[in-house]
Parts: C-alpha cells; sequence; structure tokens
C-alpha cells in the first residue's frame, strides 16, 4: 500500500486504535485535513481555539486512560496548543499532539506562519520530534505513543512540515506494531526487595498513613489500593490529583491534604510515624513547608519516576515501580507474611484521628440566604448520585469541588493540578463527554475561569454534548481575593469581576439553555431541573456568597500543624 | 562539590539543546560543557561538569537520565578517572619575556605552536587545574587571549562506558 505523508497520518492514527482527534485547520495542515476528509472512521472534533484542542484531548485522555490526540497547525496554532501540553505535562497526562510546520526547504527563514515548535515545546513535553523525512513518519507516530504512554506518562508532540505530507509523494507504507528505543527503557517492575523491607516497616507502625497521588489513578491501580489499605486497616488522605482511587466515602479515608486539605489528614501527615508515599509527588502545595513535613516519620515512596523520589523530600525506602505491580505484590507480601500490623498502637491512632475528625473542619453555614458555595457542590452530588464525572477550572470552586464532591471512582474528577489552568474545565469536559456519551459530566467554574474558554459552547452545540455547567458565581476571581484578603489587608487588586455577560443570554445565543439561580431554596429545584435536559448542555448560572473562603487553609510556607480552620482563628 | 558527568547520547538535533534546557530551567550550575561524536556515529559523547550538594547532584543524574535522547551516563568524580583539557594560549612575548615563557612552557610540558616577533600562541594539556596553575604563574599582562575546550573525562580502569 503507497500512501502520503497525510495519508500515512491519518492510517497511523487508526492503527493505534485512536477513536477521536482535537483539532483545528490552517495552512500547513491542509494536506493532512485532505486525507482525513476522505474517511470516515477517525472523528475530528473541531474546537473554537486551539488551546481548547489540548484541554479536550487531555479530559479525554484523564476519563479513559487512552491517549488523547491533538491536531494543529503552524504558528499560532501550536502556540495556542502549548498551553494545553503543558496542562497534560505537569500532571503526567499522556498526549500525541501533531502540530502543522513550514516546508522543510523554508525552515528558519521565518516564513509565514513559521515558529519554533520543537523550541517552544520542549520543556513543556515529555519529548518532541521534528520529522525531516517521509520515511520516518510512521516510525515517529509510532514512537510517540510508545513514549506518550508508557512510563511516567506525558505529552509528546511531533513538528510535521508541510511538504512531508504532499499527497503527490507517496511511499510504502507500514506500521511498526512494536517499538524499541535504546535510550528509553521505563521500569516495569518494582525491586522486591525493598517491597519486602516496605512491608517490614508498616507492620512495625504505631502511627501510618497513606499518601497517594495522582500516579494511582494514572495506572489504574485504585483496587489495589483500596485493597491493601483495607487489609492493613490504615488511614488514607488522597491529594487534589488522587481522588477518587480510594472511595472518598470509604471508611479509612481522612480527606484530600495539603494547603486546602482536611484538619485531620494535615494533622495525621504531621504526626506521622511511617508515611507512605504511593504515586504522589511531593509538590508544594502539598508538603507546606518541607523542613517542617512529616517530622517524625520513616518515608516510604512508590513512584515510576526515580526522580521524582528524594526531589523535594528525602526518602528512607524507595521503589520505583509501576504503582499497579508494586502494590499488588505488597498486598501479596503481607498476606503471605505471618506478621499483623499493631492492632493496639493503630487503635489509639485512629482515636486521636477521631478527635481530629470531631472538629469537623468542613463545617459551614447550612441556613444561608445566600448560596453556599460548598452548598451548590453537594447539591451536585445529590443530583448525580455521587456518579458524575466532574471538570473544574482553578481557583476557590476547584477546592471546594475537590473537598464536597466525594468521588467515590477514579477518573472521575479532572482538573488541572499541577499547572492551574483556568479555562481548563469546558474543554476538558468535551473531552470527557466525547468519550463517555452516555454519562452525566459536570463543569464546576467560576465567572472569571469560564470566560477563559467560553467559546467553546459552539462545539458543544455542533457535537450535541449535553455537558452541564455548574457556575459558581461570586463576581470575584475568588482565591486571589481570598489571598488579598488573607495576605494584602483586603486590597483586592484587579480581582474584582463583577463585569460579566449575562450568561443565560449568552448560552442561549450559543443554543443551549441558560438558568440563573439565586436563593439557596431554589437551589436543588435548579439543579435536578438542569440535569433533567438529558440531552442538552445547560448552563446554570448559581450565585453564590462572594465572601465565603475555602478553608482549611495553610499559608504556603507553614507546616501541616499550622491550619485556619474559619476565618479569624489560628491554629498551632 | 565539583563533579564531571559523562553522557552518552543519541546523535540527534535537538539533543544538546535538552541537555542545556533542563540546567536552565532547573537552576542547575553548569560550568563547562563538550560534545563530540564517538566511534559510533549514531552516538554522542558529551562531558558535563556541574557542582552541587550531593542530593542536586542526585536530581541532576535522575533528570538527565529522564531525558529521552540519554542513553547512558556516569558521574565519574564517583570513581577513579582521568580529566583533561586542552587550552591554547596567545601570549605577548617580546625580546626579554621570550626566553622566561619557553621556560615556563617546559616545565609545564605545553607546546608553542605558533611564533611570532611579538608573541607565542600556547598549547597546553592536562587537568583543569593544570591549566589554571599556567593561567597563574604567566603574568596576566601577558595573555592576549585563552581558548578552553572544557574538560573530558573517561574512567580508570579497563571498563568503559558503552552500549
Amino acid at each position: 500500500m503507497e500512501l502520503s505523508g497525510g495519508e500515512i497520518i491519518v492510517q497511523c492514527l487508526k492503527d493505534e486504535g485512536v477513536e477521536h482527534v482535537f483539532g483545528y485547520p490552517g495552512g500547513a495542515v491542509l494536506h493532512i485535513y485532505d486525507a482525513f476528509f476522505k474517511q470516515k472512521e477517525l472523528k475530528h472534533i473541531l474546537v473554537r481555539h486551539e488551546q481548547a484542542a489540548g484541554h479536550a484531548a487531555d479530559g479525554y485522555a484523564r476519563a479513559t486512560g487512552k491517549p488523547g490526540v491533538v491536531l494543529v497547525t503552524s504558528g499560532p496554532g501550536a502556540t495556542n496548543v502549548v498551553t494545553g501540553v503543558a496542562t497534560a505535562f505537569m500532571d503526567s497526562i499522556p498526549m500525541v499532539v501533531l502540530t502543522g510546520q513550514v516546508p522543510t526547504p523554508v525552515i528558519g527563514s521565518d516564513a509565514f506562519q513559521e515558529v519554533d515548535t520543537v523550541g517552544i515545546t520542549r520543556p513543556c513535553v515529555k519529548h518532541n520530534f521534528l520529522v525531516k523525512r517521509l520515511e520516518d513518519l510512521a516510525d515517529t507516530i509510532k514512537k510517540a505513543f510508545y513514549i506518550a504512554t508508557t512510563g511516567r506518562p506525558g505529552p509528546v508532540v511531533i513538528d510535521i512540515p508541510k511538504d512531508i505530507t504532499d499527497p503527490g509523494i507517496k511511499i510504502p507504507y507500514h506500521y511498526p506494531n512494536k517499538v524499541k528505543m535504546r535510550s528509553y527503557n521505563p521500569v516495569v517492575k518494582g525491586h522486591l526487595g525493598q517491597i519486602k523491607k516496605a512491608v517490614k516497616i508498616l507492620m512495625e507502625a504505631e502511627r501510618p498513613v497513606f499518601y497517594t497521588g495522582g500516579g494511582v489513578v494514572l495506572d489504574d491501580a485504585a483496587k489495589p489500593l483500596t485493597d491493601l489499605v483495607d487489609t492493613l486497616g490504615f488511614p488514607i488522605t488522597q491529594t487534589l490529583m488522587g481522588l477518587g482511587a480510594y472511595p472518598g466515602s470509604g471508611k479509612n479515608f481522612l480527606g484530600m491534604l495539603g494547603m486546602h486539605g482536611t484538619y485531620e489528614a494535615n494533622m495525621a501527615m504531621h504526626e506521622t510515624d511511617v508515611l507512605i508515599a504511593v504515586g504522589a509527588r511531593f509538590d508544594d502545595r502539598v508538603t507546606g513547608h518541607v523542613k517542617q513535613f512529616c517530622p517524625d516519620a520513616t518515608i516510604i515512596h512508590v513512584d515510576i519516576d526515580p526522580s521524582s523520589i528524594s526531589k523535594n523530600v528525602r526518602v528512607d525506602v524507595p521503589i520505583v515501580g509501576p504503582v499497579k505491580q508494586v502494590l499488588k505484590d505488597m498486598l501479596k507480601v503481607v498476606n503471605e507474611g505471618d506478621k499483623k500490623p499493631k492492632q493496639q498502637a493503630l487503635k489509639k491512632w485512629w482515636k486521636q484521628i477521631d478527635k481530629w475528625r470531631a472538629m469537623d473542619c468542613m463545617k459551614y453555614d447550612k441556613k444561608s440566604e445566600l448560596i453556599k458555595p460548598q452548598q451548590a457542590v453537594e447539591m451536585l452530588h445529590k443530583v448525580t448520585k455521587g456518579d458524575a464525572y466532574v471538570t473544574s477550572d482553578v481557583g476557590q470552586h476547584q477546592m471546594f469541588a475537590a473537598q464536597f464532591y466525594r468521588f467515590d471512582k477514579p477518573r472521575r474528577w479532572i482538573n488541572s493540578g499541577g499547572l492551574g489552568t483556568m479555562g481548563f474545565g469546558l474543554p476538558a469536559a468535551i473531552g470527557v463527554q466525547m468519550a463517555h456519551p452516555k454519562a452525566e459530566v459536570a463543569v464546576v467554574t467560576g465567572e472569571s475561569s469560564i470566560q477563559m474558554c467560553i467559546q467553546e459552547l459552539a462545539t458543544c452545540l455542533q457535537y450535541d454534548l449535553p455537558i452541564k455547567i455548574i457556575l459558581l458565581n461570586n463576581g470575584y476571581m475568588g482565591m486571589v481575593r481570598q489571598w488579598q484578603e488573607f495576605f494584602y489587608d483586603s486590597r483586592y487588586s484587579q480581582s474584582g469581576m463583577s463585569v460579566t455577560p449575562d450568561f443565560v443570554k449568552l448560552t442561549e445565543s450559543y443554543g443551549h439553555i441558560g438558568m440563573r439561580v439565586e436563593k439557596s431554596e431554589d437551589l436543588e429545584g435548579a439543579m435536578k431541573e438542569a440535569f433533567s435536559h438529558k440531552d442538552r448542555l445547560v448552563f446554570l448560572d448559581v450565585v453564590v456568597d462572594p465572601s465565603e473562603n475555602v478553608y482549611p487553609m495553610i499559608a504556603a510556607g507553614k507546616g501541616h500543624h499550622e491550619m485556619y480552620l474559619s476565618p479569624g482563628s489560628e491554629l498551632v | 562539590m565539583r563533579h564531571i558527568i559523562s553522557i552518552l547520547m543519541e546523535n540527534e538535533s535537538g539533543a544538546l539543546a535538552r541537555v542545556a534546557n533542563l540546567f536552565t530551567a532547573r537552576g542547575y550550575n553548569i560550568e563547562s560543557l563538550t560534545v563530540a561524536p564517538t566511534e559510533d556515529l549514531s552516538l554522542s559523547r558529551m562531558t558535563l561538569v556541574t557542582s552541587g550538594s550531593d542530593e542536586i547532584i542526585e536530581q541532576i543524574t535522575k533528570q538527565l537520565n529522564k531525558l529521552v535522547d540519554v542513553v547512558k551516563l556516569v558521574d565519574l568524580t564517583e570513581g577513579g578517572h582521568l580529566e583533561r583539557e586542552m587550552m591554547m594560549i596567545k601570549l605577548r612575548a617580546e625580546r626579554t619575556q621570550r626566553e622566561e615563557i619557553k621556560r615556563l612552557v617546559d616545565i609545564f610540558r605545553g607546546k608553542i605552536i605558533d611564533v611570532t616577533d611579538t608573541s607565542y600562541t600556547v598549547e597546553l594539556t592536562g587537568a583543569a587545574s593544570k591549566l589554571n596553575a599556567f593561567i597563574e604563574a604567566v603574568n596576566e599582562e601577558l595573555i592576549i587571549e585563552v581558548v578552553r575546550t572544557g574538560p573530558s573525562g573517561i574512567g580508570r580502569g579497563p571498563k568503559g562506558l558503552s552500549l
């Protein structure tokens, strides 16, 4: 079979099992788009801005575990997608991003829509390629998928000059089944000796705690994690990226940890004697001040990426390997061994934890006439029976969603944790809904974030995506305002966002249903009505109490035991 | 502490940029860096001199290993190794100074490779510290130009860093 470069790309994607491509055409990718036109199996989703193509493919990948695929043109197409690529990179999301490039003979001549895509994306990709010969195209695509999906996953960019896809030049097509790279060999198995050593330490622990992250979700290791935690009877806290791996309603779950984590989770971290970190990377929002992090703990760390180990916090027992396999092996060692966890000590530990739990750190005013953002998220949980895919943007609403929508399943909570990209939620939901057409998909967002990719309402109409947008509208960039209130004597510099479009009319003009709710007594009815429109996008503008802040809060640079629990309080 | 890291990497365009990028992006020190092809044309050998605490050096080697183009690397400072750097130094050499410079070059086992009425160009090879010592030994006012390659290193003993 002889194919042109454009046809090779389409065929490779099919052979790789790709079903959806998120993209936007332009000059440098016209040949590829022509090849798309001549086939039916691969579905192309036309976004309204390339940034959204990146986030949609990212959301697709997070919801399914399969790599998201993006196709954009050179120059501005490529620069617009960079935010999407960087977002995926920070959260280790597998993506393959195809960018058009000017023809090889004019590369470097400042040609129209030329930009050094490989150079611009280098710091925010797992790897990238510039295809210089047609003969290398299929191999490069295979390598890109291999690199993106194995080891610690991440985005891979392939920059393809226009002459490589010339429909007039055809070569025999062959898509390699396998790829072997001498310079890239991710670890496939954790060291059994280290695993045994870790189990021995766990059995001696008196105040143990599991601290797990996005790596558990990425490696589909929720089941072995849950089994291990329940077998040992240890408490567990999860990072923002890890929510849902161990069920949020599970009895051993302490809630999220870190800057806006629960009192019990953070206190358990501070007092623990054995910390087992799994697929987490000791991010600064989690650790707080590193010098005060888990001061008494022996630390076990399981991660696929050796460079994550002892990067921010010194680790005592490192285990490099795929999280799922390591957890399974660990469970096996636990079950086959004759030692049991220290029951007496654990009982005492749980008693202490229950005392912390009794502080009820997540309480808020439930009788308020103004709708509380926490209440809106709890209502969303109730109306969707806790089973929706929830995407979010970045800020207070993101934290409220993470805290109050108790995720019981992995891959349900989809947010930009590492990069913190406002504008992520709506396009990510497009990817999620594409992957799961029948599922309930909700975007929890703010009036500031949603405006960063609002144009995607048109994409939702074009593909009949019945996404539900829950806008927690407080008229501020809430998290910015919260920091200004706490640390800048309430000087709200440029954080007001009272000038917004009428979101109801705006949504209607895009062909969807717009609704607005202002009183807490009307919230339940409005939310139910929104979700009763099974095949329509509904944008619910929820006017919330503008003064509400996210608690608990550890100020940047403080230790886990130093939390604000409510306005005006400080706890040490 | 000063470390010499020797890296075997794919001879691909952009590989050097990836290493350089890593150092700037993560704020690591880079004192010198040399790259050249090896006997296997698909591989380049890079020698990189950096400094930092043990934790930072550990991160540097891990991050370098993570780059897809890096095939293998070794921190030469961890074991016995040889280090060589080449320098070409152009010195003002007029009547009275010529004999003294010549003697100094001999002491350092260097070679004079270019001569004019008023100058010598000296080639000198050795560990970086030896080259520094030579520069300190000559009168500063005599130095016209210094060109150094940056150190290359190789481990001692019969074993080599190869595939």
